[in-house]
């Protein structure tokens, strides 16, 4: 069995920050990625990040990937990132199982944890939505990021989050046309920012309203669109139709974080944090002792939170260790101030809220 | 309206614009940010603190119309692209803009282009003086364009004429 | 269905890889996942339900949704959204559950 000092599942930016952090301090890291190529969804976002300087804002997601890397690869051998490698099991003897390239399967036991493992897609229900042509937002992105390949050539966005907004201001960087984004909320959710990027090149975007049905027989053709009432019913006589390639479907995210439950740290329903997620402590550790939790896992937030929020997990996980800097109450202090910077706002209410009711208190 | 549109009101944009002025002075920053979020970058950015935040990184920023010299640095270093610099000091008909514009192909200096307000309409129409691609702009270019005065509070984009 | 201009990314396409697809040679890059070579030339249905015969395509492209199953030089229930292409693979749609050789 392989055995390291500090374990981090997840390459993402709150991953790879934990790691940055708890290798500065001393430890040996071991980093977990199950795709092939490290940086999470950090290596699709084309846009500038927020937030302020201590979390890279105004350079672009994928810029960040390169920079946290390159921190990461400075630290020499304290860092050893495993791709192609899933993390499939987590067990009371903090023995992780993986399974790595789809054929080995191994134990590796870590003295310390940090799951960093981020979050999945939520779907929508509709007749016909599993028409080819009907994608994920990340998927979409994924295409037309990563591999640069059109999605289709006119696409319909469901939902007006920041990254229905995002994502489809990329699809117009990417020269396909939108032809409408939808969100059932009679209020955008983005940073209003972001969809003014989107109103002024023409994009309209429509706040009370859903997706009736998709049509097509082996691929999307179109979609029959309509406006719902305060209480989110369909208001018959309101269809619109669209004919589309691509419904892109982008209705918010869901803590990704079995992993933890699996393993018995104490878990509950936030509704703020958008699903089940760990109780925690300010320094990011779950009701097991040496078990921290970092970024969307914990709660959905922005990028920016979860870089600070990885800094924090490793500077913590590190201290735990033994690998006490002579700073750490000043870094631990700073990550805090950050953290608090970043839900300090109105947009953060959501975010407060729901740490209050996935606080652990510290003994 | 604007929750719902992402369009702003001609009252609200009206607000972030200095007076007419400053404005025929030359060059100054309008910062159409008005919503509180967690962003300083347009602090960080400006060399000669015009644009304030303050302590708590949700403020909403405050530009200092009369230390704000209009160089520009803060347009492209806005992750919303909020920002862009108008200058009415070049002729009595019409105002010079600065935008930002990260599609392709850019336009050419010289060309005619259609001018759209914030909902994307046309509105008028718009001459490309300068296109600034520079390195420091991290491929978020800067386009500098001439449109009639009476355009001052609608013009924001523009598209080529296909 | 290629990007070939882009503000804001440059695309560094590796070697070019051939495979077939339902018996037809086809062509992808290096360093490109199997779905999307084919999303690339235009060949969206990946898959027919078990039950129903419904054409299934990929759905999150990051190995979550099991929607992309294809069978794969023989090899069913292969999630072709986060298989990186080989030179010679076979590549063919997948009806129903798959079966093993």
């Amino acid at each position: 069995m392989k055995e390291v000092e500090l374990l981090i599942i997840g390459s993402g930016p709150a991953g790879l920050c934990a790691a940055i952090s708890a290798a500065r301090s001393g430890a040996r890291v071991l980093v977990l990625e199950r795709t092939f190529k490290p940086g999470g969804q950090l290596i699709k976002q084309t846009h500038m990040f927020f937030g302020s300087e201590s979390q890279y804002a105004s350079h672009r997601g994928v810029d960040i990937a390169g920079i946290l890397l390159k921190k990461a690869e400075e630290l020499g051998d304290r860092i050893e990132i495993m791709l192609n490698a899933t993390a499939v099991g987590f067990y009371e003897d903090n023995v992780v199982t993986v399974l790595k390239d789809e054929k080995e399967y191994f134990k590796i036991r870590a003295k310390s944890i940090i799951c960093a493992t981020g979050a999945y897609e939520k779907s929508l229900a509709f007749p016909n939505n599993d028409l080819p042509g009907i994608y994920g937002a990340g998927a979409v992105q994924t295409l037309m990021n990563v591999y640069g390949i059109r999605p289709g050539d006119r696409v319909l966005m469901v939902g007006a989050g920041n990254i229905g907004v995002i994502v489809s201001y990329q699809l117009l960087q990417a020269g396909i046309e939108v032809v409408a984004v939808l969100d059932a909320a009679p209020r955008i959710g983005a940073y209003l920012v972001h969809a003014s990027k989107l109103a002024r090149m023409g994009v309209p975007i429509l706040t009370s309203h859903t997706v009736k049905e998709a049509i097509g027989t082996d691929c999307l053709e179109a979609a029959i669109v309509c406006e719902v009432d305060d209480k989110f019913r369909p208001i018959p006589g309101t269809e619109k139709r669209y004919d589309v390639d691509v419904l892109c479907i982008s209705v918010g995210l869901s803590p990704l974080n079995e992993l933890l439950a699996m393993r018995g740290v104490e878990m509950k329903y936030v509704p703020q944090l958008s699903g089940q997620v760990p109780m925690r402590t300010e320094n990011c550790e779950t009701s097991i002792p040496g078990i921290f939790v970092a970024g969307d896992a914990s709660g959905i937030e922005e990028a920016s939170s979860a870089m600070a929020e990885g800094y924090l997990a490793g500077l913590c996980a590190a201290a735990k260790l033994g690998h006490v800097p002579e700073d750490f109450e000043e870094r631990r202090q700073e990550y805090l101030k950050q953290l608090e910077g970043l839900r300090s706002g109105p947009v953060g209410d959501r975010i407060r809220a729901g740490m209050k009711l996935s606080e652990l208190k510290e003994e | 309206m604007f929750e719902k549109t992402g369009v702003a009101s001609r009252e609200m944009v009206m607000e972030k614009f200095p007076p007419i002025e400053r404005i025929n002075k030359g060059p100054v920053a309008v910062v159409e940010c008005y919503q509180k979020i967690p962003c300083n970058p347009c602090q960080t950015a400006c060399p000669v603190g015009a644009i304030c935040i303050g302590e708590d990184i949700n403020n909403i920023p405050v530009r200092d119309e009369e230390k704000c010299g209009g160089c520009g640095i803060c347009v492209s270093k806005c992750p919303g692209l909020s920002i862009m610099i108008v200058d009415g000091s070049k002729s009595p008909d019409t105002i010079e803009f600065r935008i930002p514009y990260e599609f392709l192909p850019l336009p050419e200096p010289g060309e005619k282009v259609i001018g759209l307000d914030r909902a994307g309409q046309p509105v008028c129409e718009a001459k490309v003086i300068r296109v600034m691609n520079l390195p420091a702009f991290d491929r978020t270019p800067v386009v500098t364009l001439e449109v009639g005065r009476e355009y001052l509070y609608d013009f924001r984009n523009f598209k080529r004429e296909v | 269905m290629r990007i070939e201009q882009h503000p804001i990314l440059n695309f560094d396409r590796g070697r070019e890889i051939n495979f077939t697809f339902n018996g037809q040679p086809m062509k992808g890059y290096e360093g490109e996942t199997i779905a999307a070579a084919l999303h690339a030339a235009g060949v969206k249905v990946l898959a027919k339900s078990p039950e129903k015969h419904r054409p299934r395509g990929f759905y999150c492209a990051i190995g979550n949704c099991a929607s992309c199953q294809m069978t794969v030089d023989g090899e069913p229930n292969v999630r072709t959204c986060i298989t990186l292409l080989r030179e010679g693979m076979t590549v063919e749609t997948q009806e129903g559950k798959g079966r093993l050789k």
